[in-house]
């Protein structure tokens, strides 16, 4: 393990790239112009907006408005001229939405005037223009008990399968009556392991160059079988089960292995909330791959923050040089520091943040970018439950996807 | 009363309601027969901190010229209605001529949403509106014969259920029937099986959600009927008395008539919010076993890609299932109508 | 309320008092188990190993070193400033109730003395208004909001909600008015006064336990709106039950969560004042109105 972890560490800061030396200093005095930010709320992004809201100086103004409905105001917010907030934090998937409303802006001219200190693999650039700037990582990635492995005689699973024999081995024990834990809530986080466990397949979601779907495959009836298999050593209500809930049955000691998000096992491996012989036996590991595939099952986020098209250019620049203080060295504190896994200079993983520093080691799929993806996804978190719980065949499921993709689709004018 | 006065009487209700409500209905009934622009996509080249994909996006400058063109989208007519996410008129046609009987034809119909979405919902309507009016009455008539000193405290204990905010109050209950909570505990030890779990099967969620609208909307009703209580006709009921009738016979033969006007209120307004019930949907986190059309909408609006004609399409069948459902008793207020 | 008609023989006595337990059991006991579970701490009261430990609170000890924990108000009130909160749901019910009451008493004092059909189809206009879900029309605000600076204002949002809220205001209160008999307002018209004059002088002195009563409903659709007041309020404006969800959020951060059940409990005490201030109006409002539907 320490060697493995040595190595994943030493290729993710090669991958974050060091480029020019930071600008001395805090730096971002801004005298004039408005910022203004739209986010989600979890620590780590009230700690980015709450830098940059503390550089306005003077005449400038600056406000956050964080919420876990900011998907439903963004991009309204982001329409009107000028538009109510400067700057959107968004993710891989969230900054389609923008994108395919045209509200935000490429950030190239901003970039050579003033993009001194951000390093370019933060940069996300589409049709080579930059459109964002990422600030973290995030990624799945399996999470263990230590001791009950130990206790069954079993290294890691690094598969899926390796996962489901440990788990069968854990319950015939008698350690854990449901060893496998999950968020497997039907929706948004039910579709995310589809697609985790399909991309570890091999699958693609479209037919090449089209918006059409084809799912319903050898990869997508594996998938699906995968993740009723997994869910048999799953609490009986996984469908109700979000992070949160996951996260509470494991400090609770009632699972042992788990693929969970990077950013949610920090609290998992602190005192609070769970008795000694589980925090101090969480441990995180690398990403999962199934079937015989290398890419693992899981998928790479990021969160970044963009800038709005229409805004004046003054307050695009106060935006501008706002979020890059948001998001530079000088918010590193002990704190901050185990917020997230930050793409930023100066940062120092923990040993929690390994297993996302392994996801991208091991080349995992980033989460498609694709102006449609957001509507598979929706479909897909609406159509699995009836499969997992054996209401109808994988090949019904996957075609009622299929159906409700296509009939999203050409609302949205994707097909016709 | 003069058609003058009326309208000054009724202008600020009313222009209320146009600009906040018929406004966007207006609006929403539009967007229900438009569809996007067809979207021209490019194939592009992503680069992340992960490296560089081949993906595609929307041209901008493209789509823009189109948008100019037709800002509201494309006229679909009735494209939107009959697709697979809302009447699916195609789909039922081709189970109708591909099933081998009834059966068959309805398991394929409700694998359809809004179907689906449509039996949970009216067997919701109407298990929860008659249980709540029932439920609603005997609390009134008990609360009515207690000594006047303890109604007060009575009153707002009967009303904790309408008063706590259905968002956390759903949120506590959802951990308390938890297989491991007090509720889910309890049920497992009175079904005396131990693995009985609420949130793991679909009938069990049905009865709980129906559970929680009664239990919710009990209030209501009990405060509609309590204060509609008092004014029974004491007389009537000291004759009724006088005359021989039992205590269920005054019941049945004084009171209740005096209440069924309240009756038809509390339906009223009972059917229509059941028939959009929505939120112990999202905080039960039952969206795998109960849907409905409220459901929907927030669903199409939530994503990360909206779909705002799909939305605006539930909604407009929202309203006429409301109307739908409420026809029977309008009919009746259109006849008693300037009796009164 | 000592009237023959009144009293019980033993044997129903006992089942009434019964089934009112029963009832009381049944409304107030999630209430009380999260008024005691509020001075818990997070992995006591939604603790997933024993339901017993939001009882006894093994963790609470060990975490706070006592039996009981404010640490949920304190965060809540104290570091979380949730009475900002308090105070802009204090404006918007106050404005709400006042607006709404206001619309309310003259669109349904009009419908109820108007003979006219159009009368009914706008009462069944306003009927058919109430069933646009909430969040559609939220959802349809937004841009024309954000677009002419409406947005996160409180004013907005109180508008908004009266207007949502006047369909039912205007069924209860149109009922209530066909109670109050005509012959009242018409032989004040007679002596020479104008509709308005009388509905200010025979009219307004008599309304009001039917208004307070349907104030009570606007009142607690204010107070307990959700759909609304989060998607149209901005952060400094926010009122309690957003707020409330705030803590809770998408990714709950330790111990929030026991700051989000504080604030429930903090939020239902003035209910309880108001209720005991008002039962005797609230009984009485509706024994004037919606008796005829």
């Amino acid at each position: 393990m320490g060697l493995m972890k040595r190595v994943t560490l030493g290729t993710a800061f090669a991958l974050l790239g060091t480029t020019s030396a930071m600008a001395a200093g805090h730096g971002c005095s801004i005298i004039e112009g408005r910022i203004s930010i739209v986010g989600n709320e979890f620590p780590a992004i009230q700690t980015v907006a709450g830098a940059a809201v503390a550089c306005a100086e003077g005449a400038a103004t600056a406000e956050s408005n964080l919420t876990a409905d900011h998907q439903k105001i963004n991009v309204a917010g982001m329409s009107g001229n000028p538009a109510e907030y400067t700057t959107a934090i968004v993710a891989n998937s969230s900054i389609v939405a923008l994108m395919n409303e045209d509200v935000i802006q490429p950030l190239d001219g901003l970039l050579a005037e003033h993009g001194d200190g951000i390093s370019p693999s933060q940069l996300i650039t589409i049709d080579g223009k930059v459109m964002a700037v990422a600030f973290m990582a995030n990624a799945q990635h399996l999470v263990y008990r230590k001791d009950v492995l130990e206790q069954i005689g079993v290294e890691p699973p690094a598969t899926y399968e390796d996962l489901l024999a440990a788990a069968k081995m854990i319950r015939d024990q008698g350690i854990m009556e449901n060893p496998v834990g999950g968020a497997y809530a039907a929706g948004w986080n039910l579709a995310e392991e589809f697609v985790n466990m399909y991309l570890g397949h091999g699958g693609t979601f479209f037919k090449p160059g089209s918006a059409e779907v084809a799912i319903n495959n050898e990869q997508g009836i594996a998938t699906l079988n995968m993740l009723k298999s997994l869910t048999e050593y799953m609490n009986p209500d996984y469908l109700t089960h979000d992070s949160n809930a996951t996260s509470a049955e494991w400090e609770a000691g009632n699972v042992a292995l788990m693929n969970m998000w990077g950013s949610r096992t920090g609290v998992l491996m602190d005192e609070e909330g769970s008795e000694t012989v589980v925090y101090e036996n969480t441990t995180v590991g690398g990403p999962m791959t199934v079937g015989g595939g290398s890419t693992p099952a899981s998928t790479l986020w990021w969160d970044g923050w963009t800038v709005a098209k229409n805004i004046s250019d003054e307050d695009a620049t106060a935006t501008f040089l706002a979020m890059k203080a948001g998001v530079s060295p000088a918010i590193l504190n002990d704190e901050t520091m185990g917020q997230a896994v930050w793409m930023i200079e100066g940062y120092e993983p923990a040993p929690v943040n390994a297993g996302v520093f392994a996801a991208i080691a091991a080349g995992t799929t980033p989460y498609p970018m694709l102006p449609y993806q957001g509507l598979l996804h929706t479909a897909l978190g609406d159509n699995i439950a009836d499969f997992l719980q054996g209401k109808e065949s994988a090949e019904q499921a996957l075609a009622d996807i299929e159906a409700a993709y296509t009939a999203a689709a050409k609302e949205k004018g994707f097909l016709q | 009363m003069k058609h003058q006065t009326f309208f000054w009487f009724v202008l600020p209700s009313s222009l209320a309601m146009l600009l906040f409500i018929a406004m966007p209905i207006v609006s929403v009934i539009t967007q229900s027969l438009y569809t996007s622009h067809e979207q021209v996509i490019v194939e592009v080249e992503n680069c992340g901190p992960f490296g560089c994909t081949k993906s595609v996006t929307i041209d901008q400058e493209a789509t823009e010229a189109l948008r100019d063109a037709e800002p509201l989208g494309k006229f679909a007519g009735a494209e939107n209605y009959l697709n697979r996410s809302h009447l699916a008129s195609g789909e039922l046609g081709v189970f109708w001529t591909e099933s081998d009987g009834f059966g068959d034809f309805f398991s394929k119909v409700f694998n359809l949403p809004l179907y689906r979405a449509l039996a949970f919902t009216l067997t919701f309507t109407f298990v929860v509106t008659p249980l709540t009016i029932v439920l609603g009455f005997i609390i009134a008539v008990a609360v009515n014969s207690a000594t006047q000193v303890i109604r007060g405290p009575l009153i707002f204990f009967s009303l904790l259920p309408m008063i706590i905010t259905p968002l956390i109050g759903s949120l506590i209950l959802f951990w308390m029937v938890d297989a491991r909570g007090i509720l889910g505990h309890a049920l497992q030890w009175l079904a005396d099986d131990p693995t009985l779990s609420v949130k793991a099967s679909t009938p069990l969620m049905w009865i709980m959600l129906m559970v929680y609208g009664v239990w919710h909307a009990a209030p209501f009703a009990f405060v509609v009927f309590y204060a509609g209580l008092q004014t029974v006709n004491q007389d009537t009921l000291e004759s009724a008395m006088i005359d021989g009738a039992n205590r269920w016979e005054r019941i049945r033969y004084v009171v209740i008539p005096h209440l069924v006007p309240l009756v038809t209120f509390v339906a009223l307004i009972q059917m229509m919010d059941n028939f959009r019930v929505f939120e112990p949907i999202v905080s039960f986190a039952a969206q795998a076993h109960a849907q409905s059309l409220s459901y929907f909408i927030y669903s199409d609006l939530g994503g990360e890609t909206r779909l705002l004609n799909s939305a605006a399409t539930t909604s407009v069948l929202t309203i006429i299932g409301v109307g739908i459902l409420l026809s029977p008793v309008l009919v009746r207020t259109w006849r008693d109508f300037g009796k009164g | 309320m000592a009237a023959r008609t009144m009293r019980q023989p033993p044997f129903v006595r006992f089942m009434v008092i019964s089934f009112l337990v029963l009832w009381l059991i049944v409304a107030a006991f999630p209430f009380l188990w999260t008024l005691w579970g509020s001075f818990k701490v997070e992995g006591d009261f939604f603790s997933k190993a024993d339901w017993a430990n939001a009882l006894t609170g093994p963790l609470t000890m060990v975490e706070t070193g006592g039996q009981f924990t404010g640490d949920g108000y304190y965060g809540a009130w104290v570091q979380e400033a949730f009475w900002l909160a308090a105070l802009n749901t204090l404006i918007v019910c106050v404005c709400v109730v006042t607006i709404s009451l206001t619309f309310g008493t003259l669109g349904g004092y009009a419908l109820s003395r108007s003979t006219y059909r159009y009368a009914f189809w706008f009462l069944l206009f306003a009927l058919m208004f109430r069933a646009m879900p909430p969040i559609t029309l939220v959802a349809g605000y937004l841009l024309p909001f954000f677009e002419w600076n409406l947005w996160g204002h409180l004013s907005t949002t109180i508008i908004v909600l009266v207007a949502i809220n006047q369909p039912f205001t205007l069924w209860m209160l149109h009922s209530f008015f066909k109670n109050i008999p005509k012959d009242l307002d018409e032989s004040a018209m007679v002596d020479g006064c104008t509709r308005f004059q009388a509905f200010r002088h025979v009219i307004i002195p008599v309304m009001w336990p039917g208004v307070i009563t349907t104030g009570l409903f606007s009142f607690l659709l204010a107070y307990n709106d959700f759909a609304v007041t989060a998607m149209l309020l901005s952060k400094e404006n926010q009122t309690m039950v957003p707020k409330i969800a705030s803590f809770l959020g998408t990714t709950q951060t330790k111990g929030n969560v026991m700051f989000a059940v504080a604030a429930v409990v903090s939020v239902t005490a003035p209910l309880f004042v108001m209720v005991m201030v008002f039962q005797r109006q609230i009984v009485s409002g509706l024994t004037a109105g919606a008796v005829k539907g």
